[in-house]
């Protein structure tokens, strides 16, 4: 079933209001997407009524807390086809999943000349823990490479797999958009004796997504991109590496057992949860999760993909020469978003003039410096969509991109 | 809301249309430093050749928006031919034009910045960067990177 885009809208409470006397046109939900009133219900519900700490008091809205974190996970779990709760870690964000990786299985797995592979498209949370542990311990990095039209280059897989420890890429690259054949980089990845981590921030949000089916060994995504709140990512893995894997975080909740010469870490999942959880957080998630499936994930993705193309299109037919889209130009290729040059301007006035027209999009690296030095520039500019984004947005971004070559050309 | 005539002012489309001092200096004689504003990914190499404390001439290299370009510019031409104490009292003023929190001091702050503004010139177009607090690392990067040259000149191993 298609979106109904006007009645979604009306589930966002931020777009109730005008912005400057504006309407709000949010294209930027590849940083931070909106959150629908079910999500705010949860976490304010919550708070209102069953607040207390998860796994310890034994009265009734603790266990009630217990009990809804519990489900939390499993739902959430759920929405990536990872059906057993013990392998899904609720971090604080992506980031935080990339560096449990790197600290806990890298530390215990990884030595001087190990190797590591990467893609030249990485967002700095799958780059720079293992740029750490290259410092740290001499692990060596290698990157996959691009092709000219931004797609990952698989052509020389085999070699430059060849001894790999892990591969570790992302499913969907925050600056091209650009989805990269996971399963077959998995498939050849495992083929050379490496595992295989996949950053999932960009695609969880937009496409349907089966840890199994991507063959990934690790699989981290993010909540506050996925109309869920900030302050909360997972980290799902196979069982087996994280029963392997020592603790990341230490403290309370992550312990079966402490005395003043040692300890023993507590089950999965717990082992990895040092602390308080964020529980209002989990909660809030689980509802996103819930919002996204009662929309029908295929619809979403159906919906984002036809947007793409229509960006694509329309601003391509638009500017012609003066728009550089980044990336490949199929919408099948793509996720939720394009990055783009327009007329030499730089990205950061382009944001701030298409501010003016309550257009809001992203300006900068992204977090991927390396990849803007492979694309030759300092920043980009990227819109990028959700299930409140419609075609009118896409019309406001190139009203507002008219604007923009009145005052700077 | 702030509106965008107070971010770009004609003259500072100017400096960006036609930025004064693009280039760069052999060194050494001249001393180079480059900064980078890690919000954009924006980098700004500035060369800075003195005689004695005198600042002979600025050139400038690097890429960026038409905020930190515009300030580059000007800045150049600002402190060229000044002497390195005069240059530094020149950055100290411009900061704290760029400061969000001096803007909200009353009083006599606010007077003794409104004096030191007016030997700012085409300089105090730039004010309106202040209203756009995410833009001001945009104005402030070429001026930070010109301070560490002049730390670097003024070091006395230099």
């Amino acid at each position: 079933m298609a979106i109904d885009v006007t009645a979604v809208k009306k589930d966002f409470p931020i777009f109730d209001q005008e912005v400057g006397g504006k309407r709000l046109v949010f294209l930027d939900s590849a940083a931070s997407s909106q959150k629908p009133r079910a999500v705010l219900d949860a976490m304010d519900g919550y708070y209102s009524t069953t607040h207390a700490n998860v796994h310890r008091g034994v009265y009734a809205i603790a266990e009630e807390a217990t009990r809804l974190y519990e489900l939390a996970r499993r739902r959430v779990g759920a929405f990536v086809g990872a059906d057993d709760p013990a392998e899904v870690i609720f971090t604080k964000n992506v980031t935080e999943s990339f560096n449990l990786i790197a600290y806990s299985w890298g530390r215990a797995n990884l030595g001087r000349g190990d190797v590591v592979v990467l893609s030249s498209m990485e967002h700095h949370a799958n780059l720079v823990p293992w740029l750490q542990l290259a410092e740290e311990r001499g692990i060596v990095l290698r990157y996959l490479g691009l092709t000219d039209d931004g797609r990952l280059d698989t052509s020389e897989l085999e070699r430059e797999l060849d001894g790999a420890r892990l591969v570790s890429i992302t499913a969907c690259s925050n600056v091209l958009g650009t989805l990269t054949p996971v399963r077959e980089v998995a498939d050849a990845a495992h083929a050379a004796g490496a595992l295989v981590a996949v950053d999932g921030a960009q695609l969880v949000p937009h496409v349907p997504t089966e840890v199994g089916a991507l063959g990934a060994d690790f699989f981290g995504f993010t909540g506050h991109k996925m109309l869920g709140p900030t302050g909360i990512g997972v980290l799902w893995a196979r069982r087996e590496l994280l029963e392997a894997m020592p603790p990341f975080l230490g403290g309370g909740e992550m312990i079966s057992d402490v005395r003043t010469d040692g300890f023993s870490p507590a089950e999965l999942p717990w082992k990895f949860e040092a602390g308080t959880p964020p529980i209002a957080e989990a909660l809030g998630l689980a509802a996103a999760v819930e919002y996204l499936e009662k929309l029908g994930m295929d619809a979403v993705r159906e919906h984002e993909k036809a947007l793409s193309a229509y960006a694509i299109a329309s601003l391509t037919e638009r500017f012609g020469d003066d728009i550089k889209i980044h990336g490949p130009l199929d919408a099948g290729s793509r996720g939720g978003l394009i990055s783009f040059a327009f007329k030499g301007i730089h990205p950061h006035d382009l944001s701030q003039v298409l501010d003016e027209h309550g257009v809001c999009v992203r300006a900068g690296h992204h977090c991927a410096k390396p990849l803007m030095r492979h694309l030759g520039v300092a920043a980009t500019a990227r819109a990028s969509w959700s299930v409140y984004n419609d075609e009118p947005d896409i019309d406001a971004l190139g009203d507002a991109l008219v604007d923009a070559d009145r005052i700077f050309s | 809301m702030p509106g965008l005539e107070d971010l770009y002012r004609e003259i500072i489309l100017d400096h960006y249309r036609n930025p004064r001092n693009r280039g760069e200096l052999p060194v050494p004689p001249a001393h180079a430093e480059t900064g980078f504003n890690p919000l954009c990914g924006d980098e700004i190499t500035v060369y800075v050749q003195t005689e004695g404390d005198r600042i002979v001439d600025v050139k400038l290299a690097g890429q960026g928006c038409s905020i930190s370009q515009s300030s580059a510019s000007m800045m150049s031409t600002a402190v060229k031919g000044k002497t390195i104490d005069e240059a530094r009292r020149v950055v100290s003023t411009f900061k704290g034009m760029m400061s969000v929190h001096e803007q909200r001091l009353g009083g006599d702050e606010a007077e003794r910045s409104s004096d030191a503004l007016a030997e700012l010139g085409d300089l105090v177009a730039l004010q309106g960067v202040v209203k756009f607090p995410v833009r001001i690392k945009c104005a402030t990067l070429s001026w930070n990177t010109f301070a560490q040259a002049l730390d670097a000149v003024g070091a006395p191993n230099h």
